[in-house]
């Protein structure tokens, strides 16, 4: 069990990455109760962006300390752009229709996104090396690299943020009031739809966070890493309570920690070495989820909504 | 979702227009189906007049089916064109008088079932007389009834399992599933004990850490591989089994290090194993890892860069660019400017539809000079590709009773400054 502090910093950081992009599907849902799963793609798109801003307009040999700031910037443009855009081109033509149109609209978008990607962006049909930071330092047992102390660091900025912003800013307080109720909140004067594009301009902007950290962490990105990335950060906000921006983030974090610990130890387990390793972390993931909606089906910090399922 | 269910405005108007417009669409629906019945009969009978014919014009299809997108491209793409090559070849040296070739390539995405329906389409297509693939030994496995049932001949460059030729209890009592699958690479059974054998004898490696993808191919190797170490002194270290598409192996990394292994044995495809290198050399844990021909690719070193300095990977065959015989393949592949790898598996698959090529002509031949009809040419080229014997571009080919290749050599690769070199030729009959 000596390596326990090193895999519970291994899933903490994973758990960050989930928390990130899971906070775009709960701030959307929270809003307009709709699930984008498109939203994995908008990661995608948000770390090709980065990888853009790189290899086509940087100099060589440009310093990583200049450069992640920049990539930071071009990856948050795409993701934005594209989150904006979906919304604006895809979702709100179907804002009154039955709610299965805007779920399978999504699921195109995502092939859509994912196509456009492989067939247009040069070299993405299999792996583009990005740029990575992999110099390492030890805290006591536990190695860490720069990418995840930038990934720690960007989760606690932009969460954050995220929470003085929807509790003091006249916008943050008008999205709350739209999620409430949005016919009342337009009734009140505030312009739902502008706060419906800022709900997903920042879900998108998190993704690119996301997407930014994952790249400098494995070093290298293609066009499917948003299917399961954005797949495990939807469990992660059912799991959080899918409407609650803590509960995404604490969603995430237990979910990483959940798949690290289980891949690591459960084949130690007498009797269990068939059900352990790395190719089962996923099932003990879902396990837990499980376990969670039977016995919070409001997830673990979501609230119990009479008119909401 | 809430509770009060929204109608969307001016819904109940539209009943009206609805059935109107069910009118039309019927009419639509009938004037398509009318329109697309003529148009497959048309193609039917043209495909029919391809086939049966036996006037000089004949053109004889070669089906073709690999990863040629997503997981897996790069070699995929490499026996696309690798087949492309030897049906050019063909061609132009008119091999088969009075016949013409040409190839149907079909992408199978690294899926079995996407592979299935792949070998489907290819036995529905009358002029198809044999198909050259697939890459994946799983895939493979998919697709062997297909072609057994057509009594179509399938020749894999590259799947490596022996369950695919030897049957389920190879180790014990052997016997051929399928007559019409053939294979012009090596199996597991003499990679995984040559990787062994390398390691233990060439490396030095005492403790070994095995990973695989769960794969037919992969945790066949992984399998073969744990037993041969074991049976030559080392010990095995630990062993695990990762998700194809995974991307986060922090857990599996930290396993490996504090396992003590001095070495990582991983059975699957590079798509995995470039980024299991790439994350236990950040982690500062600087052992090489080995692999099987799956890995043996250009697009490896490029996503793992300085991390898989120092990588292993056996692979069949000996190395595409020291066979005299291929430099005219390759200098073809290069002028063409064709994509993907040509390495691995480019030369094997330009024996394969040779191997086709020349049992077509050896049937014509033994026809009097005439095609049989199509439904007796496909079983008559899978008894002529049998009797294969000829010098092809990577040495003898020639089949064994169960359509396995004669030609049982193979080549461990190391990288060294950022490029694949061949550290080890042999063949390995243990």
């Amino acid at each position: 069990m000596h390596t326990l502090p090193q895999q519970l910093a291994n899933g903490l950081l994973l758990g960050s990455m989930y928390g990130l992009i899971a906070i775009g599907y709960t701030m959307v849902y929270g809003i307009v109760q709709l699930i984008n799963f498109a939203h994995g793609e908008i990661f995608m798109t948000g770390a090709f962006g980065a990888l853009t801003v790189y290899v086509y307009i940087l100099p060589d040999g440009t310093s990583m300390w200049a450069a992640v700031p920049l990539m930071l910037i071009g990856g948050g443009i795409v993701s934005v752009l594209v989150a904006v855009g979906a919304e604006r081109f895809a979702y709100r033509p179907l804002r009154q229709a039955p709610r299965l149109a805007p779920l399978i609209t999504a699921i195109g978008l995502s092939l859509t996104l994912q196509e456009l990607v492989r067939n247009f962006y040069p070299g993405a049909d299999k792996s583009r090396a990005f740029p990575s930071l992999d110099a390492t330092h030890s805290i006591g047992s536990v190695d860490i690299t720069d990418a995840d102390i930038f990934l720690v660091c960007a989760a606690i900025v932009c969460m954050s943020s995220l929470a003085w912003f929807v509790r003091k800013s006249r916008t943050g307080r008008a999205m709350q009031a739209t999620a409430q109720d949005p016919d009342t909140a337009q009734l009140m004067g505030i312009d739902t739809n502008r706060i419906i594009v800022v709900a997903f301009a920042i879900g998108g902007f998190f993704a690119a966070v996301a997407a930014l950290s994952y790249g400098l962490k494995y070093g290298n990105i293609d066009y499917r890493m948003g299917f399961l990335m954005g797949l495990k950060a939807f469990t992660a906000a059912v799991m959080g309570g899918i409407g609650n921006i803590y509960g995404a983030m604490l969603g995430g974090v237990v979910l990483g920690i959940a798949e690290t610990l289980a891949s690591a130890y459960i084949s130690n387990i007498p009797g269990m070495q068939q059900l352990g390793g790395q190719s089962w972390a996923n099932v003990w993931a879902f396990v837990l989820l499980i376990l969670v909606l039977l016995f919070r089906p409001q997830g673990l910090l979501g609230e119990r909504v009479a008119d909401r399922a | 979702m809430r509770g009060t269910h929204r109608l969307p405005p001016g819904r109940k108007c539209l009943r009206k227009g609805l059935i109107v417009r069910k009118r039309s669409l019927v009419i639509l629906t009938s004037v398509l189906t009318t329109g697309a019945l003529t148009l497959t009969a048309c193609g039917s009978r043209d495909n029919g007049n391809k086939s049966g014919g036996s006037s000089s014009g004949t053109t004889l299809t070669i089906g073709v089916d690999a990863p040629l997108s997503g997981e897996n491209s790069t070699t995929g793409l490499g026996i696309q064109y690798g087949v492309q090559i030897a049906v050019d070849d063909a061609n132009k040296n008119n091999w088969v008088p009075g016949v013409k070739f040409k190839v149907k390539a079909l992408d199978d995405k690294a899926q079995p079932a996407t592979g299935q329906s792949n070998a489907t389409a290819l036995v529905g297509d009358a002029s198809v007389v044999g198909a050259v693939g697939p890459l994946n030994s799983g895939v493979a496995q998919s697709m062997q009834q297909v072609f057994n049932s057509a009594n179509m001949v399938e020749i894999s460059p590259s799947n490596t399992n022996p369950t695919l030729t030897q049957g389920k209890d190879w180790q014990t009592n052997k016997s051929r599933p399928y007559k019409t699958y053939f294979r012009t690479a090596t199996t597991d059974a003499l990679q995984g004990s040559f990787a062994a054998d390398y390691a233990w004898n060439g490396l030095k490696k005492k403790k070994a850490f095995v990973v695989d993808d769960k794969q037919t191919y992969g945790a066949g190797l992984a399998g073969i591989f744990n037993g041969a170490f074991k049976k030559l002194g080392g010990s095995i270290a630990g062993t695990d089994h990762v998700n194809t598409g995974d991307t986060d192996f922090s857990s599996l990394v930290t396993k490996i290090k504090a396992s003590g292994a001095d070495m990582v044995y991983y059975g699957g495809q590079y798509d995995e194993s470039e980024k299991i290198t790439k994350q236990l050399k950040g982690a500062k844990v600087n052992i090489p890892l080995m692999g099987g021909d799956g890995m043996y690719a250009t697009t490896y070193i490029q996503t793992a860069g300085q991390a898989a300095e120092g990588d292993l990977a056996t692979s069949v065959g000996v190395p595409a660019d020291t066979l005299p015989a291929a430099k005219s393949f390759i200098a073809t592949y290069k002028s063409k400017g064709y994509k993907g790898d040509y390495g691995a598996y480019g030369a094997y698959s330009y024996d394969a539809a040779t191997a086709i090529i020349k049992a077509v002509k050896a049937v014509k031949d033994a026809n009097g000079g005439k095609l049989p009809a199509s439904d007796q040419l496909r079983s008559k080229v899978v008894d002529a590709v049998q009797k294969s014997d000829f010098d092809g571009i990577t040495g003898k080919v020639s089949f064994d009773q169960y359509g396995d290749t004669q030609n049982k050599q193979l080549t461990v690769y190391q990288v060294k400054g950022g490029k694949w070199v061949a550290v080890k030729t042999g063949t390995f009959n243990g």
